[in-house]
């Protein structure tokens, strides 16, 4: 066996990250490419306010981006204060201890539950025990106990971020704690807090496993959160699974995707400009 | 007045902070008590170790489907691991940095890409091509298609943890070892690779747990035949679809078994969850 030398080695591995490195984007990028091109074209104001006809193979999907908005701002509005609360307890209010250890053990199993998992957990409690029957309500809630990890970790990050000078400045002026927490820290590290929320709205809207146990798969636009509903991401697992590709599936995906994409390059861009600040 | 406000504070704050584990507990209550009774009346090796399952008549195995769920996520691993810490290593290591500001943001965008969409791109491409090239039991719709499907979709977790893991490593390692005459390649493979181990492995755990815990994108492509599987392109299904697939008419012991099947998945993902924290503990203590 001839011996290779190392700079011709080096050269060659070189050569094979870079492939590995542009398959990896190429792929991914096409995919989503792939599906906005295919999908721009169906949609035009009547597909996205328009309601469904023949059980949601053709016509609009307002209803289900009625229910994802709903599913959405439920789970939020339960797991910002919640997790920011938690979020502050670990970081100002609790030095490293058995406290901490027991609480963090609890959010990384939290977050390690598989969602079908929380689906049937959602479906047995607040379906069953807590007889919110299938609904938005139910969902949300559900799809809460999935971001809430998500939430707390990246407030965590935002939070320890800040630098510690800023709340000796504040003690030494006098303030409390909470006081060098609400007017100091927390707005210090609300970019970072925000490019959190952000992402996770992605994964309210994408959400599928936990979803369709807990809200159901109604095609009427709902009229409150105790309504059952059909998510858009929903829908187009369904219509797949029923009709494969169609003019539909693709306006759905795209809709799904543009939401989502757009929502996280605000997060991407309000995380640069809270770096710089930091920094 | 300001002071007591801060007493109150501290409590309500611990109050919010406990609900994660609260939430964890009430959880295992609720999967567990449905799901235990029958798995009982089965008989627990029974229910884990048979691959009978006819919930119509009162047969509960799901051996087939804790295969068929390790199966795919090990393909999953086959196809995303070299890509995936492949590309974390030419990011972290050999890409300029214009490069890497905009590849990285890239790929933690694509992480949000619900899976119903890697499911739908498995069903419009990948799945027809198989059909096509290798034929077999499942028509195109089999454990090879899962794991690209899934593969794909693991790789920005994978890539971010490694990077991360990569980029942890003390500058003077890798200083240390150029300063000997080492190329930049030999470098990362003798000295970089082998500091950021643990936390690759760790992606590479948490990247079989994502795998193993995914459903919609899985029951699009992996053809969901409750068979042991003989060969990769045979047909399974996995305990995530088992409980999707059935859930909307189930009833009675068949809805419990269901739990059980919930009851396992959960089981596994709680033994790689302690696993990654073993892994990334060894690393602290080390250090």
């Amino acid at each position: 066996m001839t011996r290779v030398h190392p700079k011709t080695k080096e050269f060659i591995a070189k050569m094979a990250l870079r492939g590995i490195a542009a398959v990896v984007i190429l792929t991914l990028v096409s995919i989503v490419g792939y599906v906005i091109v295919k999908g721009v074209a169906v949609i035009d104001l009547k597909f996205l306010f328009g309601q469904p006809r023949s059980m949601g193979r053709e016509g609009g999907v307002f209803p289900f981006i009625v229910s994802s908005i709903y599913i959405t701002v439920i789970s939020l509005a339960v797991s910002i204060p919640l997790g920011l609360g938690s979020a502050i307890y670990l970081t100002e209010y609790r030095a490293e201890g058995w406290a901490t250890k027991v609480i963090r053990f609890g959010i990384d199993c939290l977050a390690g539950i598989p969602s079908i998992v929380l689906g049937l957990f959602g479906f047995s409690f607040f379906v069953k025990f807590l007889h919110l029957s299938w609904s938005l309500l139910s969902g949300g809630l559900t799809v809460s106990l999935m971001i809430l990890p998500f939430i707390i970790r990246s407030s965590e990050e935002a939070i320890r971020a800040v630098p510690q000078s800023y709340r000796e400045v504040a003690f030494a002026a006098g303030g409390t704690k909470w006081q060098s927490v609400t007017r100091v820290v927390l707005p210090c590290a609300l970019p970072g807090v925000m490019t959190g929320i952000i992402l996770a709205i992605g994964k309210c809207v994408g959400e599928t496993a936990s979803v369709i146990f807990t809200a159901g798969t109604s095609l009427r636009t709902p009229q409150s959160v105790f309504d059952s509903g059909r998510t858009l991401a929903i829908h187009f697992y369904l219509l797949v699974r029923e009709t494969g590709a169609s003019d539909m599936a693709y306006g759905s995906a795209a809709t799904l995707l543009i939401a989502i994409l757009s929502v996280n390059f605000t997060a991407y861009y309000l995380m640069r400009r809270f770096l710089r600040r930091v920094s | 007045m300001n002071l007591t406000r801060d007493r109150v504070v501290s409590p309500i704050l611990f109050a919010i902070a406990s609900f994660s584990i609260t939430a964890l507990f009430v959880i295992g209550v609720f999967i567990f008590v449905e799901g235990l009774p029958v798995m009982l009346r089965v008989g627990v090796w029974k229910f884990i170790g048979s691959s009978e399952w006819l919930p119509l008549e009162g047969k509960f195995g799901i051996l087939a489907m804790i295969v068929g769920s390790i199966t795919v996520a090990v393909g999953t691993l086959v196809v995303a691991v070299p890509l995936g810490v492949g590309c974390a290593v030419y990011l972290s290591e050999f890409a300029s940095k214009r490069a890497v500001a905009i590849i990285k943001p890239s790929i933690e965008l694509l992480f949000a890409i619900p899976s119903v969409v890697y499911g739908f791109i498995g069903v419009l491409f990948i799945v027809p091509f198989m059909r096509e090239h290798f034929g077999g039991d499942g028509h195109g719709f089999n454990i090879v298609t899962a794991s690209f499907v899934l593969g794909i979709m693991v790789l920005p977790v994978i890539v971010g943890i490694s990077v991360d893991a990569l980029q942890a490593v003390p500058k003077v390692y890798r200083d240390g070892s150029l300063a000997l005459g080492a190329t930049q390649w030999q470098t990362t493979t003798m000295v970089t690779l082998k500091a950021a181990r643990s936390g690759i492995l760790a992606g590479v755990i948490l990247g079989m747990a994502n795998a193993i815990g995914e459903t919609m994108a899985v029951i699009m492509v992996v053809g969901n035949a409750v068979v042991m599987p003989n060969s990769p392109l045979d047909s399974v299904r996995t305990l995530t679809g088992n409980i999707a697939l059935e859930m909307g008419y189930a009833t009675g012991d068949h809805r419990q078994a269901l739990f059980a099947t919930g009851v396992v998945l959960l089981v596994m993902i709680m033994m790689l969850n302690t696993l990654t924290r073993y892994v990334t503990r060894k690393r602290v203590a080390r250090q």
